[in-house]
This record gives C-alpha cells, sequence and structure tokens, in this order.
C-alpha cells in the first residue's frame, strides 16, 4: 500500500442514490408527458418545452456564476423546473413568454432563497403564477393554429360544455402542454414510484379529496380528477420534494389542505383552474405542518 | 418461522459471503501483545503488574475498584516489557500493558472450572463474569456483569441474545453460531440464571439460516429458550430494534432494556461466558472477522487481545495494493483507522479494508428535503431538522427534538442522496445537549 489510509467518521458505506439521479429520473418521468404534448400539438409543443428549459438552466448557470457558487446545472434541477413550467402553460403562449417565465421561476422562485433544497415554494409554480399575474390573456388563450383548445374545465365553468371521460383520461382535450394526458403522467409516476423517489402519501391525499369533495357537492368527480391541471399538480408539483413536508402525517395533511383548496376555487371561486394557488398556499404552511406531526420517536413519552 | 422485524430501517450490501464459510481458525500466537487497560465502558482500572514482572496466560493485570468496569488479562504468558500510552481503535489515548510472549503459555487465571450451572448461584455466576473481564463483544464493551446485576426493584423475564449481526461483512457471530452453539447456550442459561430472567431468545438475522439451524439444534430439548428468525434489516441487532422486534416492547427514552425486563446480549458474549465458567477461562482471546476487497485472504480468526491490527492483516494475506481504509468493526458504525499500529481490544470484531472505489470521495451538497433520513430512522427522529438545530446550536430544540434517543446507527447518512454526514451532525448535537446538563448539574 503506497499512500496514506483515508479517515472520515461511519458510515463508511452510502447508498448509490444522489440528487443528480433523483432529478434526472423526475426529467424521464416527464417524458411521457411531454410526448404526449408533443403528439397533440405538434412543433408548438416542442419550442415551448426547449425554451423553458433553455431559460431555467441559463438562468440557474447566471445566478451561480454571479453568486460564485459551484456549477452544478448537471444536477437536473433546473431542467425539472423548466420542463414542469412549459408543461403548465398553453400551447400558444408566445415564446418569449415562457422563456420569462423560466426566468421568474428559477430567479425568485428558487435562487433568491439560496438555490437547491432552499425555496419554499415550488418554483415552476412560482414562474407560472407570475406569469398569470403579468399576462393574464396570454395565459388563458387557447387556441392553436385557429382551433380552439379550451380546458375541459373552462369550457365547463364558462360555457357549461362537458367533455368525454376517455378523451379526458389520455389527453384528447384542450389545456396546457402536460395537462392533457392523466395516462402519460401517471407513467411518468409510477416510475418514480417504482425507483422510490417519490411519496404517494401527498397525491394520493390531494387527489382522494378533490374526488370526495367534487363528488360531495354535486359535481363530476371523473370531470374533474382528469379535467385540469390536477393530476400534473397532484403528481409532480406537490410533492416537490424541498417544498413539502418530511414526515408521514405531514404529507397526508398537505395533500388534503391542496386537495379542499382545489375544490374550494374550482366550485365556488372566480378562477376554473386551482391547483396552482392550492399548492403554493400549502407550500407556506410546510414549516408549520413538520413541526406539528413530529413523529414519536422510539421510548418518547409525550 | 416467520421472521421479524423493527419498523424503518435500511437495506445495505451484506457482502457476508466473503467470509461466512470459512471457520474460524486460531491466529498465530503473537511475540507480543499491547494490551490497553481500559476495555469498556466506565470507571479507569490500575494495573496489576509492572515493568519486567513474568504473567501468566489469563493472569489479571489490571482491576478497579468501582461496580461499573471489568479487568483485564494477560493474552500469553510472557514478561512486562512495558506499560506505555497508546491509542485504542477508538482513538483513545490510554494506559496499555506491553507483554513479551514467552515460548509456551500456562494457563493461570484463578478461575474454578464447573461443569455445571446447578452448583452455581446467582451471584456467584456474576462474580464469575466479573472476574473473568467479560464486556459486550458486539462492540459496546459495557460490562456484562453490570447488564445482569438486576437492582431490586426491577424484574427480568427476557434474556435476549443478539445474532443478528447487522452490520455488513462481518461474519464472527454467525461463526461462532455455526461452530460453538452450545456452548453460546449453556452461557444464555448462565446469564438466564444470573439475571434471574426465566426465558431466553436467540434472535438471528433471516441471512444466516445455518446459524439458524445449528443454535435450533443446540436449544431443541430447552423449551424456555427459542430461536427466532428476524428480517434481514440494518440496525437490527441495535438493541431497542431487537426488543421491539422479538417481544413488541419499547425501551423508554433514556432507559435501558432492563426498564421493560430485559438483559440483551451478544452470542460470542454468550459464549464467552461458557468458556468463563465451563473452562476457567477469563476473555483474553476471541473471534474476528477480517474482511473486505482490499484484503488478501478474507477470513476469521481466533486472536489474542492485544494482537496489533497490522499483525491480524498480515495473517489475512495483507493489504492490496488497492486497500484505501482501513475500519475496526463494521461500515456502518465501525472506526476509520489512521494506520495498522492499533492494538485490538474486546470488542474488535472485525477489520474491514476497503478499496478506493470504494470509498468514493462523498461530497456533500445541499439538502433537498426528501425526507429518505426521517423514513429510515429506526429510532423515529427528523435527523434533517436535528442537523439544522446542530448546525445552529439550537440546544433547547436539540432535546425537545429527542436527538438524545439517536443511536448512531447511520441510516440516515448512509440513504442521504446529498451525501450529507447527518450523523457525524448528530453526534455534535447530542455532545452539545449533554454538555448543558453537566453544567446545569
Amino acid at each position: 500500500m503506497n499512500n496514506e489510509l483515508i479517515v472520515t467518521s461511519s458510515p463508511h458505506v452510502r447508498s448509490q442514490d444522489s440528487v443528480k439521479k433523483i432529478m434526472w429520473s423526475v426529467v424521464l418521468a416527464l417524458l411521457p408527458a411531454v410526448f404526449a404534448a408533443v403528439y397533440f400539438f405538434k412543433a408548438r409543443a416542442i419550442s415551448v418545452v426547449l425554451t423553458a428549459v433553455v431559460g431555467a438552466v441559463l438562468t440557474e448557470y447566471i445566478f451561480q456564476k454571479v453568486r460564485n457558487k459551484k456549477i452544478a446545472i448537471d444536477d437536473g434541477s433546473a431542467v425539472v423546473t423548466g420542463l414542469l413550467l412549459a408543461l403548465t402553460l398553453p400551447p400558444s403562449i408566445p415564446l418569449w413568454t415562457a422563456f420569462f417565465g423560466s426566468v421568474v421561476a428559477i430567479g425568485l422562485g428558487k435562487q433568491v432563497f439560496g438555490g437547491i433544497g432552499q425555496n419554499p415554494f415550488n418554483p415552476a409554480l412560482v414562474g407560472r403564477a407570475f406569469l398569470t399575474a403579468a399576462y393574464p390573456v396570454l395565459m388563458t388563450t387557447w387556441t392553436v393554429d385557429g382551433v380552439s383548445t379550451a380546458t375541459p374545465l373552462s369550457k365547463m365553468k364558462m360555457d357549461g360544455i362537458a367533455t368525454d371521460t376517455w378523451n379526458l383520461f389520455v389527453g384528447q382535450i384542450g389545456g396546457s402542454l402536460g395537462e392533457t394526458s392523466a395516462l402519460a403522467l401517471l407513467l411518468g409516476f409510477a416510475y418514480l414510484l417504482y425507483k422510490g423517489y417519490v411519496n404517494w402519501r401527498i397525491p394520493l391525499a390531494m387527489v382522494g379529496t378533490v374526488f370526495v369533495g367534487t363528488f360531495a357537492f354535486g359535481a363530476d368527480p371523473i370531470f374533474h380528477l382528469f379535467g385540469g391541471g390536477l393530476m400534473l399538480g397532484a403528481l409532480f408539483m406537490a410533492t416537490d420534494m424541498v417544498s413539502s413536508p418530511t414526515t408521514k402525517n405531514g404529507r397526508w395533511i398537505f395533500g388534503l389542505g391542496a386537495g379542499l383548496l382545489v375544490v374550494v376555487i374550482r366550485l365556488w371561486g372566480g378562477y376554473p383552474e386551482g391547483v396552482m394557488y392550492s399548492i403554493l398556499l400549502m407550500n407556506t404552511a410546510v414549516p408549520l405542518i413538520d413541526r406539528y406531526t413530529r413523529p414519536r420517536s422510539l421510548g418518547e413519552v409525550k | 418461522m416467520k421472521a421479524l422485524t423493527f419498523k424503518q430501517g435500511i437495506h445495505p450490501e451484506y457482502n457476508k459471503e466473503l467470509t461466512k464459510d470459512k471457520p474460524l481458525k486460531n491466529a498465530k500466537r503473537p511475540e507480543e501483545v499491547i494490551i490497553p487497560i481500559k476495555q469498556h465502558i466506565g470507571a479507569p482500572l490500575k494495573a496489576l503488574v509492572k515493568k519486567g514482572d513474568q504473567v501468566d496466560l489469563g493472569q489479571k493485570i489490571a482491576d478497579g475498584d468501582s461496580f461499573v468496569c471489568a479487568p483485564i488479562h494477560a493474552s500469553v504468558s510472557g514478561t512486562v516489557k512495558d506499560i506505555r500510552k497508546v491509542t485504542d481503535p477508538g482513538g483513545n489515548t490510554v494506559d496499555a500493558v506491553v507483554i513479551e510472549a514467552a515460548d509456551e503459555d500456562t494457563l493461570n487465571s484463578g478461575l474454578d472450572k464447573h461443569e455445571s450451572l446447578d452448583e452455581l448461584e446467582a451471584g456467584e455466576i456474576r462474580n464469575i463474569i466479573r472476574e473473568a473481564g467479560i464486556v459486550g463483544m458486539g462492540g459496546a464493551m459495557f460490562p456484562t456483569h453490570v447488564k445482569v446485576s438486576v437492582p431490586d426493584d426491577k424484574n427480568v423475564d427476557y434474556v435476549i441474545l443478539n445474532g443478528a449481526e447487522c452490520e455488513p461483512y462481518l461474519t464472527v457471530d454467525h461463526r461462532v453460531m455455526v461452530e460453538r452453539p452450545k456452548s453460546i447456550i449453556f452461557g444464555l442459561k448462565a446469564l438466564m440464571k444470573a439475571s434471574g430472567a426465566p426465558k431466553g431468545i436467540i434472535g438471528i438475522e433471516e441471512n444466516k439460516p445455518e446459524a439458524i439451524e445449528s443454535m435450533q439444534d443446540a436449544a431443541k430439548n430447552d423449551d424456555n429458550i427459542e430461536v427466532q428468525a428476524l428480517e434481514t434489516k440494518y440496525p437490527q441487532g441495535g438493541e431497542k430494534m431487537l426488543i421491539e422486534a422479538l417481544i413488541s416492547r419499547e425501551v423508554p427514552a433514556g432507559g435501558l432494556p432492563l426498564d421493560v425486563g430485559v438483559v440483551v446480549n451478544n452470542t460470542s458474549t454468550a459464549a464467552a461466558v461458557a468458556d468463563a465458567i465451563r473452562d476457567g477461562k477469563p476473555l483474553y482471546e476471541r473471534s474476528i472477522s477480517i474482511t473486505g476487497r482490499g484484503i488478501n485472504s478474507p477470513q476469521n480468526l481466533i486472536y489474542r487481545i492485544g494482537t496489533s491490527i497490522a499483525e491480524l492483516v498480515e495473517q489475512a494475506g495483507g493489504l492490496k495494493d488497492s486497500a484505501a481504509k482501513v475500519i475496526t468493526g463494521g461500515p456502518m458504525m465501525g472506526a476509520a483507522q489512521k494506520h495498522l499500529n492499533i492494538p485490538t481490544v474486546k470488542g474488535t470484531s472485525g477489520i474491514l479494508v476497503l478499496v478506493k472505489d470504494e470509498v468514493e470521495d462523498f461530497e456533500p451538497s445541499p439538502c433537498i428535503n426528501c425526507a429518505r433520513c426521517v423514513d429510515a430512522c429506526p429510532m423515529f427522529l427528523m435527523p434533517t431538522q436535528l442537523v439544522n438545530y446542530a448546525k445552529h446550536d439550537m440546544v433547547e430544540e436539540l432535546e425537545e427534538w429527542q436527538v438524545l434517543s439517536c443511536i448512531e446507527c447511520g441510516s440516515c447518512s448512509f440513504v442521504c442522496p446529498a451525501k450529507i454526514p447527518l450523523v457525524h451532525h448528530l453526534r455534535l448535537g447530542k455532545a452539545q445537549v449533554m454538555a448543558k446538563k453537566r453544567e446545569e448539574n
């Protein structure tokens, strides 16, 4: 043996997982939804997705450079944010708007808080919230090449038109890029579940609450499950590790709260949708939820 | 038999195949032993010998007056060459007796031999255990006679033997269970008699079917002794996890297994108890796994305590060129050593040598709140939160969030995808709380 022995504190073996692996797996898990978007919205989808991803990664790079931090764009987290934001945008969105949304998502949603792991809100939703506030018309224009692709939710809310359930599920409907095909989203989510990279309590609680809630108040629960952004939000945004609770009970509460807010906004609010604000509102409650759901440690007398 | 287990925990790679089928064999008798004279948790000892003294094998060379201590015995016959400070595997500087071995060993321990436990009272058994210097051989080295001395206001109904050997790589307890099951059963009965426990359970992880079979066979005539399979999961051998898995009792925070009527001992400790009672043999030798991809010829040896790590490594074929880290104990809780000139002690159950690609540089990145540590912690703590508190000296919060319950098993650090040395920070957090408690007293 020629060199010095390495001395570090235990444990001396680690699992093979890394933040990078988790993030790129999320990217992989979002690909079915991206492909579905390309299938339904053609080349338009590709340009919006690419623009949002490039915008997110570029912003991440510039912030890290300016703050003299290690350049870590290869960890995949900015790609995830860009993808998620793109999937929430209408296909007709001007590319500069998508780009601007990504800049805000990474800049104001993540980097101002100190970068990865520090953001209290889901960055993609911060980006979308900004665009919704700044460009309400662009964000609710559902026309591509002269054909209306209004979301089933707004058709229902604004015009009282219902949509066929099977079309809802596979995504043969109007809406934001990634919101249309529940099937594609579930496929990606199943992959993450299999890898153990996502928790199931939040989406189950959230979707379950929306189902029960809408049913209880006389709305069509299936329609509410698949007609809007609920699947994308519940499966991929509410489950964002950084901005969701770390305790098991906390995850139930988080999902339940977000689900209730969706029901309230959709049934009685002014917006046809409600997933984005529901998740953002619940994000603010995460430290509190964690604090009050600390599990009883083994042998602890509370 | 349905395998039992505790909640949460992790599944590291076990790597036991390197040594699990290698029978125990005696290591070469060392020419010199360096025996640290504090090899237990508790009060320090005084040396009973001085430079130039002749000593016999098994002769007591250090002892103390305190209840919580365990004497030390010569592991070879020979001449005391020196008494000097050395660094033990735990990194502590301790006095050690250096003995140059004579040509032959003469056992002279002053302990009587007893064929059967019937002729011994509980107190006599405890005394033999003490005089034989027996401590917990799983690594913690807590004096065994103290464990089985049950206070008048407490009642013990179970002695649990820990044959889980949940640390990856190590196969010592496995070999002892396969090769010396009758001694383990004898030792278990002695521990039951000493503590007044009517029942005994031996818990063994499922990945050691030969050991389960061997112990079942040895215990088949004893109705009050049960051999129970445990799920292969780390840290199954943790005292609290073992008790939870086997008899569904929860040791209260800050309390002892005694508080729930249990005494837990390692299977190798039980075998050592049998050796002391039947053969009058104090704890001067023990078994060890010398293993890992960085060692040329991995094997299980029986060595004299005080043999240097360098010598044992040599007997296992020496280090490979790729060797990068030498650990005493297992990979989860063992201690990395700076060099090999370190004496072994009663708790040294393994020497693990990892190679370069196994000790990649774990550079920590920021926590992403993924909660894997929370989901892994067998004590149901929240490592992420505790680490934040520890970093910011928030002692009250550390205490409130139960940092003192941390058993330092390393499961949190193991699963962390950001490679944060969580358990290291938790140790610092525990130290902060302990310091505050000392100040208050």
